[in-house]
Formats: structure tokens, sequence, C-alpha cells
């Protein structure tokens, strides 16, 4: 398998190798939580500090040593490091990372207004990369040597080679502005009462038309934009939830396939076999179950992936999102947002990390049970 | 090497170390395996079109002396409206020959996957051996650190490096940094993978005999590491170099991408792809599809010849 290993993290292994404390554990692990918030905290802090001088950015050029040195009083510059660090994580819980440099605004608010399109984006995408992944997962390791495996294979292994952004750029070249390419798809030609005739339909041109940027139209429901309600707006959601989607369901697709192989090998599968159970209950009814606990696991994590690698699609498809907002945080150096949009995002995968181990609980039954007790 | 007439009548003929590695279990699982072959053929050559592109590459696209506006927008294999002239790839939108700057792009591209993993195994191979050798809190804090960056993906810590250090580097100074500071962004984000295996790794190896011998002999515990421990712990890394060179090359190219890589004096693949976007609704297809092509047949050849390298140096898929 080509990509990142999708192994179950190993201090999982180590907690439930040792010990199955459940309690203990989920202790630990809000423990390790907070650890992380606060070294991330610690970043953005440090980048507030340490990059530009806060100073040079409120002053303009006829500033005098005086106006610096209260400004420096004032805002509490010249007290000691811990203690401006500790003020910053108390604002940062707060929400309030102050103006953006290059927008004059509260950082917290631009943010805000942004966060639904991300969220709608991975959401659709997540939900795609995530059905289609077992559909196409289950059919590859059922049809274990057929020619349509082998060859959705080969296409997940270029899929995986392929950049978000270069997905992105083909997709719009491909159904955006669409290329002279005559290509014929079968179809059957329903007429009154039943199909009549089979015939080729010829297509001149690949362009479907769909939008390549923006979000199309929104509408507002309590300070939360849609775009899920408007014709424009689910057209301008396709392209940008494929490419989003495509690399985490050829990841689903390749764990879901390892899995059902493994489990279709075992024992109570034969012996289902064996009484002459029919295959299609068989291999939904017994083997996709006991393969979807570690597939909802990786696609938890996975989750928080969707959301970094947003900021790819975004930028491809001028997605007006969190993701777009941070890039153009970095190319000009606007050093507010880029932090508050770290804290935001480590808040989410430090959440996302956090349910998906409490989730090993909730589906794995074997899990609850005390080991001990069992030898 | 001429052989000596006395070990030509022996039955068993010394081999020389060539035919010795071409026989061995590796280079037997090498040849029979046709895609290795293809995508480690694919790969010498393109490393080898990057490595000797001023000799290759029937332009200079970097000097402006060579560069004739009037040729801008020449599809490719055809002859220009205006000067006549022809272009094996087209020319892009200040024509520059499109085959010249895809050699030096990849050049570029090529420079900074191969650094950048470099940097990354140095740095993850000498942790992951301090972790697992030393103990104690060394390792917890090398391991507490591999996990919190573990918790985001690596293309972010990338992006995040990218932009702190561009707020740290004088304005001036940005463009000719930038490859540097892509270097230093991707090797810091991938460092983690090669840290954790080596040190799983040193945990089995320092409690085996030999290591206990070097102790004994009263060798120095960096010279243990580095003597002993590092040559067997190398086969894994070396998959993983493969596959994180993919990953560096992919990485390089969404950053310049974005714009947040390598800048328009030097481009890159990514930034190729950048330039060709901006023309894609225009039709002039050739300035994106073959930068694009490039970067997919680099990234596919590496990836497929890693793949295979992690079942042919793994015991247990023998």
């Amino acid at each position: 398998m080509i990509g990142p290993p999708l192994s179950l993290k190993p201090h999982m292994d180590a907690a439930f190798g040792g010990t199955t404390d459940m309690f203990g554990y989920i202790m630990r692990r809000v423990a390790q939580s907070a650890l992380v918030l606060l070294v991330v905290g610690f970043v953005a802090f440090a980048m507030f500090r340490f990059v530009g001088d806060p100073i040079d950015n409120m002053l303009g050029q006829e500033r005098t040593l005086e106006d610096i040195e209260r400004l420096r009083a004032q805002l509490g510059l010249d007290d000691s490091f811990l203690v401006q660090y500790y003020r910053f994580l108390e604002q940062a819980v707060q929400g309030n990372f102050g103006l953006s440099y290059r927008q004059g605004r509260e950082v917290s608010e631009i943010l805000l207004e942004r966060l639904p399109a991300t969220l709608e984006l991975a959401f659709v995408s997540g939900l795609l990369a995530l059905f289609g992944g077992i559909v196409l997962g289950i059919f590859t390791a059922i049809r274990k040597r057929g020619v349509s495996s082998s060859i959705i294979m080969s296409v997940s292994l270029i899929g995986v080679s392929l950049p978000t952004f270069l997905i992105g750029v083909l997709l719009i070249y491909l159904f955006s502005v669409g290329v002279d390419l005559p290509f014929a798809i079968p179809m059957l030609w329903f007429e009154t009462e039943a199909w009549s005739s089979f015939g080729l339909v010829w297509i001149e041109n690949t362009s479907l038309g769909l939008p390549s940027f923006g979000r199309g139209d929104v509408v507002e429901i309590g300070g939360w934009t849609t775009g899920f309600l408007t014709e424009s707006g689910l057209k301008a959601l396709i392209l940008p939830a494929i490419t989003l989607g495509l690399y985490q369901m050829t990841l689903i697709m390749r764990l879901v396939r390892t899995e059902m192989l493994e489990v279709l090998r075992m024992d109570y599968i034969r012996f289902a076999r064996a009484r002459g159970i029919r295959s299609r209950v068989i291999n939904f009814r017994h083997a996709l179950k006991n393969t979807l606990v570690p597939v909802i696991t990786i696609t938890g994590l996975q989750l928080g992936s969707i959301i970094a690698f947003a900021i790819i699609t975004e930028t491809v498809f001028q997605w007006p999102g969190v993701g777009l907002l941070f890039i153009n945080a970095i190319q000009f150096v606007d050093i507010p947002v880029m932090a508050a949009y770290l804290m935001m995002i480590s808040v989410m995968f430090v959440g996302i990390n956090l349910i998906v181990d409490m989730l090993y609980f909730a589906i794995d039954p074997r899990l609850r049970v005390d080991r001990g007790g069992s030898n | 090497m001429v052989d000596t007439p006395v070990s030509e009548t022996k039955p068993a003929p010394q081999m020389t170390r060539l035919q010795r590695w071409w026989d061995s279990d590796f280079m037997y699982s090498f040849r029979h395996a046709p895609v290795a072959v293809v995508s480690f053929i694919a790969v010498v050559v393109l490393v080898m079109a990057a490595v000797c592109a001023p000799l290759i590459a029937p332009y200079d696209p970097f000097n402006p002396a060579t560069l004739n506006l009037m040729n801008g927008f020449t599809a490719p294999g055809e002859a220009n409206a205006f000067t006549g002239e022809s272009f094996f790839l087209g020319t892009d939108d200040q024509g520059r020959d499109v085959f010249s700057t895809i050699l030096y792009g990849m050049r570029i591209s090529l420079f900074v996957g191969f650094s950048a993993v470099l940097l990354a195994m140095v740095l993850g191979v000498f942790l992951g051996l301090v972790a697992g050798y030393v103990g104690g809190w060394t390792e917890t804090i090398i391991m507490r650190v591999a996990d919190v960056q573990l918790t985001f993906p690596a293309i972010l810590v990338a992006m995040l490096i990218f932009g702190i250090a561009k707020g740290i580097t004088p304005a001036e100074y940005r463009d000719q940094m930038a490859i540097w500071v892509l270097i230093l962004a991707i090797g810091l984000s991938d460092w983690v993978q090669f840290a954790r295996v080596v040190r799983g790794t040193t945990l089995v190896e320092k409690n085996k005999e030999y290591v206990q011998a070097a102790k004994l002999i009263g060798r120095s515990p960096l010279a243990i590491m580095l003597r002993h421990i590092l040559p067997n712990v190398l086969s894994p890394v070396l998959v993983i170099a493969t596959i994180s060179l993919a990953l560096a090359i992919i990485a390089e190219a969404t950053l310049s991408f974005l714009g947040v890589g390598a800048p328009p004096t030097k481009p890159s693949l990514g930034t190729l792809i950048r330039i060709g976007q901006e023309f894609m609704f225009s039709g002039e297809w050739w300035i994106l599809l073959f930068p694009a092509g490039t970067l997919l047949a680099l990234a596919l050849s590496i990836n497929l010849l890693g793949d295979w390298l992690r079942d042919a140096l793994n015991p247990r898929m023998r």
C-alpha cells in the first residue's frame, strides 16, 4: 500500500496491551490533549512576540521614544515572558486574538464569518469519501481477482500520487473549461413503455458548465451562511468536494479492502459459507460489521486532515473559507490570523482525536470488559 | 577483473562483488518485478534529465537575453505566427520554451525534495537513536514532541514554518531564501516518521549481544549508536526515505502552487503549474498539462519504487 501508514496510534496499542482501565486511560488522554493545546498556544504566542515587533505594527513612522516606552508599558510588553504568555492564553480562551494586520477587523469575527464555508465543504467531502471508499473497498475485496477491481486499484494508485491541487486543477480543466474530447457513452433509450433500443451518445465536449470558483449564491440563516439551499450553491460545491474527498476516498477504500480481505479469511466466515448462508448476507452482515471498527476510527482521524487539506482546495477554487484566509495570511505575514487559525484548528484536531479514542470503547465491546477478569 | 587460470578451473568460481550483488535476493526480486524495473528506469531518466538540464535544454529559460516575447503562446510543435520558430512542447506567455522550463523546474523540485528528505532523515534518525538508546526523560521529551507534531498534517506544519520563517527574514532576502526556507519547512515537518521507526528498532537492537559486547569493551554511547546500531536500522529508513521523497516533492509542489514556496524567478514544477493554471481558461493547455504530467510521472514512479522496496526489504513478505 502506498501513502502514510494506516496503523492505529501506538499509544493506543500500548494502553490496550497493558491495562484496560477506561477511566484512567481517558483521563490520561485528556491531560495529553491539554498539553498539546498549551504547546500550540506557546507557538502561537511566540509568533506574536518574536515575528515582527507589535509596536512597529501599531505606531506609525513618526513615533518618539517616549511613545514607544508608553505603549510598551501600557500593553504590558515589559512584563516577564511567562506573565505575557498567561495573559495571551487568557485572551485566547475567550476567543480574542486582536485585530488582523491586513484587514483591521477582529480576527475572531473574520474567522466566524468564514467558518461555515469550510465546514460545509469538509462535511460533503467527508461523506463522499466515507461512502465512496466503503462501497469501492467492499467491491474490490469481494471481486478480488476481477478485472474491474484491478482497474479500480490501479486508478487509486494514481490517485494517491496526484497532489490535491492537481486533482482540482484537472477537474476544473475537464468539467468547467471543457476539452473537445469526443467520446461515447453507451445508453439505453427509454421510450414510452419499455426500453426500445440501445445506442451510443456522443459527447463532443467534456464541459459540464460547473463553476470553477466561489460558493455560488448563499442563504444566511442566523449567522450561518449555507450554500445547500440554492442551485448555484450546490453546483459550486461539486468540484471542490470531489477534489477534497478523492484522496481520503482512496485511503478509506484501500483500508476497507485490506480489512475485508482479512476478515473474509476468518474461520467464522468459512463456517457461515459452509452453513449455506447467502454470500450477500455473509459479506454485508457478518464481514462488513467487523471491518468497520478501524474504518470509523481512521475516518475520524482523517477528518482533521480534511480540514487541513481544505486549505489547498479552497485556494484552487477560491472558496471563501478559513483555509483561503490562512494562505493569504501567510502570504502577507498576518500574524494574528495565522495564530488564531492555528489555535482553532488544533482545538478541532485535539477534540476529534479525543472523540475517536473514546469511540474505540463505544464501538468495540471487547475493550469494555476488564481483561483481568476474563483470564 | 581478470580471473587467474586457477580460479577458472575451480568448480565454484570466485564471484566479483558486482556479480554477488547481482545474484543477491534483493536484486533477484528487483529483476522479477517489472513494475519496479520500469519505475526505476523512469526515476533515473527523470533525475538525469533534471541534473543535465543545462546540457539538454534547448534554451535557457532564465536568461532574458535569449527570450523573445513574440514567441509567446506558441503551441507545441507548431511554428510561431510571427517568428516562425517552433518549440517541442510550446512556449508560455513570456515566450519561454516549456520543455526547458520543465527541465529546470524539475531540478528545483528534486533539489528541494532530496534536501528536505536528507534533513528529515538525519534529524529523525539521530533523535530516534538517542530516544531509543538513552531512554528516560530524553526519550519522553523527544517522543512527546513527535506526538504533538503528528497531531497535525505535515503540509500544515510546513506551511506554518514557512510563514514564520518568512516573517523573520527581511523582505529583501525573501526571494533568495525561499528555496532554503522551503527545504527547512518540509524537512522539519517530516522527521517524525523516521524518529518513530528508528526508536522502535533501536529498542529491540540495544538488548542484543553485539551491543552488550560493544559496551563491555568500553565504546562510547555515541559510537555504539552510530557505528553499531545505525547500520542495523537502515533498511526501514531507506523505505521511509523513498516514500518521503515522493511526499516531499508533492509537498513542495503544493506549497509552490499555493504561492508560499519557490518564487516565480526560480520556478519549480509547482510554480509552473500555478502559472499554467492561469492560461487554462484561454485554451493554452500545454503550459499547464506538460508540467502537471511531469510531476505526476515523478511522484508515481517514486511511489511505486518505494512500494516495491517496502515489500522487498521486509523479511516477512518474502
